[in-house]
This record gives structure tokens, C-alpha cells and sequence, in this order.
């Protein structure tokens, strides 16, 4: 687990500033800059997964039943998903935290 | 391969190397272009990157968004970072210091990075022949810096750097034909694609990738922020730009030109300029201008792929 | 290679060092005086007599560039440049060493544009000062062969991982033929051991470098910087120490001549110290009670060593081979001002910018600026710098 930023002390830097826990980006939660939230209708869902491969921040998962839904931890709300879904399950709800 | 099954969006890798938690604006297609770009790389892949948006979205310490090793060094200098990691491993195995391994050696950056500040890196990598791969993510602007014009920036755009003003239509000069600089240096594969058109995309890149010798690959990456249109509409934009013919999907392998999707009907360039903001200053004088220029580009492009 | 001496061009005797080294990677543009260096390095490539990937490269940017990916990946990295060269790779100078990149340079020190000079002065190597390489100033060319060792040794030190310039005076030094010891490959194998890198970049173990640093983070990354090149003092002297147990030729961060007695001291970097020494003896000869010091660790600077050179002196007359414009004056009077500031009894630091562009500095140059530095001294005129030899 990365540190915050501001608790990091100068010994604690990896050499040259180097970074080896891959993927640690993850820590970071965008799902906090959305102002939409895209809610799957479930039936009408043909599992196509034509909005998991658009999202540009990874934000959709597929559960164990088949279906594609948005990980709310990173789902920036930018709406691409709803855009592009085929059948047009996926509409775009106002967020509220 | 782990791939979902059934539809083809499912056929895709499964494995993410670019991955969340990465500082892109909303919508941004040049970071799912790098995803995209990343899933048909896998894992055996090292990347350069050149200084811009995807660098700083992806790196902030102490966390980085790459699943593969990555090194970032300087702006303009990608295409010989990659070059040096190339043949410094290719020497290493060739003395036994190191196991032999496939590895993808992949350098990246954007329109600025590419086609200007390091055209001429770019252009001594290519010529070098080293065994790599450079992608171009062009949004058509510095957007990093905040949305200056580059040589990539089309004709007519009005960025921080080029504004529209009484006496100023925005950017005065054309697009740098930057695939066409690629192939000037006689190298095996140079394509142009975009993430709107994802497979298309990943054959593209996993075919530079089987290729031995130095790929080229040009992918335009709708920006939301600096195209000023809403962040849905990325990839909607993106399918303009190649059905009006804007910006067309083609390959270019070993001397033959193809074009790797003809849009039926083409559509008038109209509708990709209106409504996105950095247009907005535009008559209809200057769309029709832009529409008889992109007529003609494509034309000589169908001349050359028919002639193949 | 066997043992032997050899009569050779400095610049050959440098790339054969980097061949004996087994360097995997060399990276190059052509620039006067280093091209002879370069050349060499390819002639070995082009005939099997080096084992290594030779990139040809578009500019020295790209050069540096090239050899900081090649690092990254665990390769032991060599280039070569001058002046024009070194300003147009510093972006990448400063970045190598941040990503702790050990590469190794050998640096043909030649004068910056303009006006156009390809001859020698220091005024490219003090660009880079502050670029947090370790610099160590060579003063003929077995000084020179023994270094590539030692800088290969020292920069890819797991405990020190830092970039080593070594800086060699163009033509004075590159372009003479001198008797240099060549040592076997077998010591050489055993001096430097193969490079293993700490988490190189490989798929098998992804690392990110070159993130980038908010300001919250910044300060701290810097500081690791800095620690790394003030604490490989004890790899350099360690490095030296053990060199001179195989091969008997013993070096130190700072040294000196005839200056344990001495009141006056002329304090020199690089090839021109023999010339000092000439002169010294001279004015020995005359009476003069003087003596050289010699820096030969630039960074990081040898406090201590230069606090023992100076103990007890009167005055160190400094000659600078390059100027801090609107400054106090030349770059090495101005380190030397400022080490020796809070020290009890500190000399007094007398300052001459001389030998800008190879403009000669012979042995009675030397022994003038010897005395009028003792009459500088003398009067109290110690400000600033005086330009020697100027006309007009
Ligand atoms: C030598 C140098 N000049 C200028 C910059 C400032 N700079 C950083 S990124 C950038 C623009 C990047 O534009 P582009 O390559 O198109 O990438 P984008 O951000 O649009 O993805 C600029 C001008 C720099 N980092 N280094
Ligand atoms: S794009 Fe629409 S139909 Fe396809 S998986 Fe996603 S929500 Fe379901
Ligand atoms: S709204 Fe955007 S970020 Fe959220 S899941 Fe859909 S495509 Fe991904
Ligand atoms: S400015 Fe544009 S390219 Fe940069 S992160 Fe935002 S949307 Fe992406
Ligand atoms: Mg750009």
C-alpha cells in the first residue's frame, strides 16, 4: 500500500524516485470526481460488453452472472458507457454521495 | 488468452496494464487509447514515454497506472529511450547477462511529443531500425500545457496558441501528414487508427508488434477537454472523424498502402466540425474548404491503396 | 589484454579501457576533441573486438537518452562528448542522474559558443556542476585509462547508482600519444564485477521510473539525490584505495605538491597541474616557499581533503579555465571561497581566470600568477577575479 503523499519522508523513496508496486494507481479512488452515475438496466442487458470495452478508467466490471456494471470507486460518470451501449440499457443518474 | 465469450467486445483481452485510478480528464479517449493499445501489447512489453497528459495522468508519485515496466525520461526524447532499453537488452542477451526473452520495446507520446519537439529523435529511431514500436496519441494540441496548437493541430482550430480572433480563423496552417513522414523512412508498418474502432486498433498494434523492425502507428485520441465537446461524445467523435474521411484508417506494409475501413456512406465533414467548441468561430465558407481538402486527401489516399 | 605499456593517443587508451570495462552499450555523437574516442569505440564494435551495441545516434540529446534507457535495463552504458554536445544533452544530464541512471561519460572539456572554439577550457564541464553527477578531473592519460575503471566501478555501486563524468582535457590531453599501463582483463573483471542492476526494467518485475512529483513530494525526492552523491565520497575513496592495491597507482579526491611547508598555494584541475608543478619548483629554487593543490573529486566536494590541503596557507591562488559571468568569479575561486569561509584561519583566496580556449598557460605564466596572486594577497586586492593574460 502507497503511502499518502504527504507522509512520505525522503528515506522512504524508492531509488531514483522509482515506483515497483505496479498498478498502485488503483489506491487512488476517481469514482469520488463523478457528478453521473450510469445505472445498467438489467433487462434489456444483452451482456455485450461494449461499455466495459470503452470505459477509459477500467470502471467496468463484469459479475459473476454475465452482466457489466460500473465500479462505482472509479467511474468518473463521463458517460461514454450510456453513449455507446447498443440498446441503450445504461442511463446516466444524477450522483449523490 | 483470457477472453469473455460470445460477443466480440467479450473476445477482447481481459488483462488490463493501464489501469484505474489514473488522473485523466472524463471521457478522455487518448487514456482509453492507451489502454486499448496496452491490452493488444500484454504483458511482455516495456514503454518509453514522452512527457504530456498520459505520462501525468498515469505517474504521480508515489503510484503509477502501469502493469508493465514503464520509464518516463523527458519530452522529446521517447523514441531514444526506447532505442537505448532495445539495444541494451539485445546486448545483454546477446552475452548471456541476460535470459532471452520476446519483449515489446514500445515508445509513446503525444502529437507534440511526435511531430514536433521530437521529430527528430523519432526520426533516428525509425531510421536506426531498431525493433520497435512508437505510438503517436494525437488529440491534435498540447493538452497538457493546456491546449496549445501543435503542428498536428488541424486547420481551423482555435487553441490557447492559435485563437480564433477578428483577424484569426484559428490555426492558419494544415495538419502535419506525420504517417506519411513515418513512411518516408522506409520502415515495414505504419497505421493510422483510433480507439473509436477498438479492433481495428488492437489488430493494428498486435500486427506492429509480430513485425520485426520499427512500427509506426498514429492513433487519434479525441480529447473532451481541449475539442471542447462533452465527455459522452468522445468516441462518437472519433467514428466522425473517419466516416467524414477526416481522418482515415489505413495501413502501410511493406510498400503497399491499405485502407483498413471505407466508410459507406461518407459523411459530410459538417457534421464532425459543428459542435465541437474549437470550431465554433467557423463559417460554412470554411467547413465547405475543409470538406473539398479532406475529398481530395482521400482520394489520393484510395489512388494509393488501389494502386497496391 | 595482457598487461603492458603501451605509447598510445589518449583517446584510443579511453576506448580500449571501455572495451576491457565489457561495456554493453556505447551511444555517441561526433564533437571535437571527443570524436576520436567515439571512432574507436566503433572500430572495436565494427571488428568483434567489443561485444556491444553501438547506436549511432541523430544528436547528443538523443545520446544521453539512448544511454539512460540502456541503464534502466540493466546495461553498463558508456558515451563521450564536448562543450555543444554537453549543453544540448543537458536536459537529459540533469534527468540521469535523478533517475539514478549509472552512466559513464567521459567528458573532452572544451569551451561553450560563442564565439565558436573547439579548444580546451572548463567551461562546459561547470555548466553541468550542479547537474548531480560525480565529476573527477583526470591530468594525463594513464590518469585517464585507470578512471574508466574507476568511474565504471564507483557509478554502478548498488550503494551509489549515480552517473560519473570523467573529465578529460580536449587535444592537451585527447590528442597526445603518451606511455599509458594497460592492465589485464582478468584485474579489470575483478576491479569492476558485472553490473546487476536493482530492479531493472523487465516484464518479469514492472517497475514505473520517472514519475512525476508533486510539490508535497518533490523536496524529498530531491534530497535523495543529494544524499546519494554526498555519501559515494566513501565508494570514490574506497574505488581509489582499492585500485591502488592492484595496480599500485595511487589516487586521491584532493592532492598536492610540495605543500606541506608551503605559504602560497596555486590550486589547479585537470591536465595543467604538471605545468603548476613546474613552475613550483622553479620558484622553490628562487626561495618561494609554494605548493599546488590538485582537485581531483569535484563532486562531491572533498571538504575534508581540502581543509587538510589548506591548513596553515596563506594564500590559494585559484586558476579557473572558465568564468561565471557577473559573478565572483571563477567557478572553482567561488567553491573554494565559500568551503573555506567559516574555517579558522582561513586563507585568503586569490582568483585568475586563465587558459580560456587552450590559450597557453606555460610554466612562466604559471610562476606570474604565482607571485602576483603573492602580491594580490599582499595588498589586500582579493576581490573578484583577474582576467591573466588579457590584452587591452
Ligand atoms: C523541453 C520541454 N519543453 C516543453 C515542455 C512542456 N510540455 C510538457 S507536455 C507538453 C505538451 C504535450 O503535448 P502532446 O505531446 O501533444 O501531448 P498531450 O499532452 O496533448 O497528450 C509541453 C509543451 C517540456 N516538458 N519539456
Ligand atoms: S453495452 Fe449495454 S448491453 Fe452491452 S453489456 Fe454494457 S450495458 Fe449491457
Ligand atoms: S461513465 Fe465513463 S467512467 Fe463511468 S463506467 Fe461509464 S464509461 Fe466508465
Ligand atoms: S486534457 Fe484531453 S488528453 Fe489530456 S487528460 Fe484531459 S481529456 Fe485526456
Ligand atoms: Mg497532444
Amino acid at each position: 500500500m502507497a503511502r499518502p503523499m504527504d507522509e512520505i519522508r525522503w528515506q522512504d523513496l524508492e531509488i531514483g524516485a522509482a515506483v515497483s508496486e505496479h498498478g498502485s494507481s488503483s489506491e487512488y479512488k476517481t469514482g469520488t470526481w463523478r457528478s453521473l452515475r450510469p445505472v445498467v438496466d438489467k433487462d434489456q442487458c444483452i451482456r455485450c460488453g461494449v461499455c466495459w470495452l470503452y470505459c477509459p478508467d477500467v470502471a467496468i466490471k463484469q459479475s459473476e452472472d454475465g452482466y457489466f456494471e460500473a465500479d462505482l470507486e472509479y467511474c468518473k460518470g463521463c458517460g461514454i458507457c450510456a453513449r455507446e451501449c447498443p440498446v441503450g440499457c445504461i442511463s446516466v443518474v444524477i450522483e449523490e454521495f | 488468452m483470457d477472453k469473455f465469450s460470445v460477443f466480440s467486445a467479450r473476445l477482447v483481452e481481459k488483462g488490463e496494464y493501464f489501469t484505474s485510478g489514473h488522473r485523466a480528464c472524463q471521457g478522455c479517449a487518448e487514456a482509453l487509447a492507451v489502454r486499448l493499445v496496452m491490452k493488444a501489447l500484454g504483458r511482455n512489453t516495456i514503454v518509453a514515454m514522452a512527457t504530456g497528459c498520459m505520462e501525468i495522468v498515469s505517474s504521480p508519485l508515489p503510484t503509477t497506472a502501469w502493469e508493465v515496466p514503464w520509464i518516463h525520461v523527458a519530452f522529446e526524447n521517447a523514441s531514444a529511450v526506447i532505442s537505448g532499453c532495445e539495444s541494451g537488452m539485445k546486448a545483454m542477451m546477446r552475452k548471456g547477462k541476460l535470459p532471452p526473452k520476446k519483449i515489446n520495446f514500445v515508445a509513446m507520446g503525444g502529437d507534440g511529443a511526435t511531430a514536433d519537439i521530437g521529430m527528430g529523435q523519432l526520426s533516428g529511431a525509425l531510421e536506426r531500425g531498431h525493433d520497435m514500436i512508437y505510438v503517436c496519441y494525437d488529440n491534435e494540441a498540447y493538452m497538457n500545457t493546456g491546449i496549445q496548437r501543435s503542428s498536428s493541430t488541424p486547420w481551423g482550430a482555435s487553441t490557447t496558441t492559435s485563437p480564433a480572433g477578428k483577424v484569426s480563423k484559428g490555426q492558419y496552417t494544415q495538419k502535419k501528414d506525420m504517417p506519411k513522414i513515418a513512411i518516408a523512412h522506409n520502415i515495414p508498418y505504419v497505421a493510422t487508427a483510433c480507439p473509436s474502432f477498438p479492433f481495428d486498433l488492437m489488430d493494428k498494434v498486435e500486427k506492429a508488434a509480430a513485425i520485426e523492425g520499427p512500427a509506426y502507428l498514429h492513433i487519434l485520441s479525441v480529447c473532451p477537454t481541449g475539442w471542447r465537446i462533452p465527455s459522452e461524445e468522445a468516441i462518437k467523435y472519433g467514428r466522425l472523424a473517419v466516416n467524414t474521411c477526416v481522418f482515415p484508417l489505413y495501413e502501410y506494409e511493406h510498400g503497399e498502402y491499405s485502407l483498413t475501413y471505407r466508410p459507406h456512406p461518407i459523411l459530410p465533414v459538417r457534421e464532425y466540425i459543428e459542435g465541437q467548441g474549437r470550431f465554433r468561430h467557423l463559417g460554412s465558407e470554411d467547413i465547405d474548404s475543409i470538406q473539398e481538402r479532406t475529398r481530395m486527401e482521400y482520394e489520393k489516399l484510395v489512388k494509393l491503396s488501389e494502386e497496391d | 589484454m595482457a598487461k603492458e605499456r603501451k605509447g598510445i593517443e589518449v583517446s584510443l587508451a579511453i576506448a580500449e579501457a571501455v572495451g576491457q570495462a565489457d561495456c554493453d552499450l556505447i551511444s555517441a555523437y561526433p564533437i571535437t576533441p571527443q570524436t576520436h574516442i567515439v571512432e574507436h569505440l566503433s572500430e572495436m564494435v565494427a571488428d568483434a573486438h567489443l561485444d556491444a551495441e553501438f547506436v549511432p545516434v541523430e544528436s547528443e540529446h538523443s545520446a544521453m537518452s539512448v544511454c539512460c534507457g540502456a541503464a534502466a535495463v540493466g546495461a553498463r552504458t558508456f558515451t563521450s562528448t564536448s562543450s555543444q554536445g554537453l549543453a544540448l544533452m543537458a536536459e537529459i544530464f540533469f534527468i540521469a542522474s535523478a533517475m539514478r541512471l549509472p552512466v559513464v561519460m567521459a567528458l573532452a572539456n572544451r569551451s561553450l559558443s560563442a564565439p565558436l572554439s573547439i579548444w580546451n577550457d572548463h567551461s562546459d564541464t561547470m555548466m553541468v556542476r550542479d547537474g548531480g553527477w560525480i565529476h573527477v578531473f583526470v591530468e594525463n592519460g594513464q590518469e585517464a585509462y585507470d578512471h574508466v575503471f574507476w568511474a565504471f566501478r564507483v557509478a554502478e555501486d548498488p550503494a551509489v547508482r549515480l552517473p560519473v563524468a570523467l573529465n578529460i582535457d580536449g587535444f592537451i590531453m585527447t590528442h597526445m600519444i603518451e606511455p599509458v599501463d594497460f592492465e589485464d582483463d582478468e584485474l579489470i573483471k575483478r576491479y569492476i564485477p558485472e553490473f546487476r542492476m536493482e530492479k531493472p526494467l523487465h516484464p518479469d518485475n514492472p517497475v514505473s521510473m520517472g514519475c512525476f512529483a508533486m510539490p508535497e513530494i518533490y523536496s524529498e525526492a530531491q534530497m535523495t539525490r543529494e544524499r546519494a552523491l554526498v555519501d559515494s565520497y566513501a565508494t570514490c575513496v574506497k574505488a581509489w584505495e582499492e585500485w591502488a592495491a592492484v595496480t599500485g597507482r595511487q589516487y586521491h579526491p584532493v592532492e598536492t605538491y610540495r605543500a606541506d611547508d608551503a605559504e602560497y598555494c596555486i590550486v589547479t584541475m585537470g591536465s595543467l597541474g604538471e605545468t603548476a608543478m613546474a613552475a613550483v619548483d622553479e620558484l622553490r629554487e628562487q626561495g618561494e616557499k609554494v605548493g599546488v593543490i590538485k582537485i581531483r573529486l569535484w563532486r562531491p566536494f572533498p571538504f575534508d581533503d581540502l581543509y587538510r590541503a589548506a591548513a596553515g596557507k596563506h594564500t590559494l591562488i585559484v586558476l579557473d579555465r572558465a568564468i561565471s559571468f557577473g559573478g565572483p568569479g571563477g567557478p572553482v575561486a567561488l567553491e573554494l571561497r565559500s568551503a573555506l569561509c567559516n574555517s579558522p584561519q582561513a586563507p585568503v583566496v586569490v582568483n585568475y581566470v586563465a587558459g580560456l580556449a587552450s590559450r597557453d598557460v606555460t610554466v612562466e605564466d604559471f610562476k606570474a600568477i604565482i607571485l602576483g596572486g603573492k602580491a594580490k594577497s599582499a595588498e589586500g586586492d582579493v576581490a573578484g577575479f583577474t582576467f591573466y593574460g588579457l590584452r587591452g
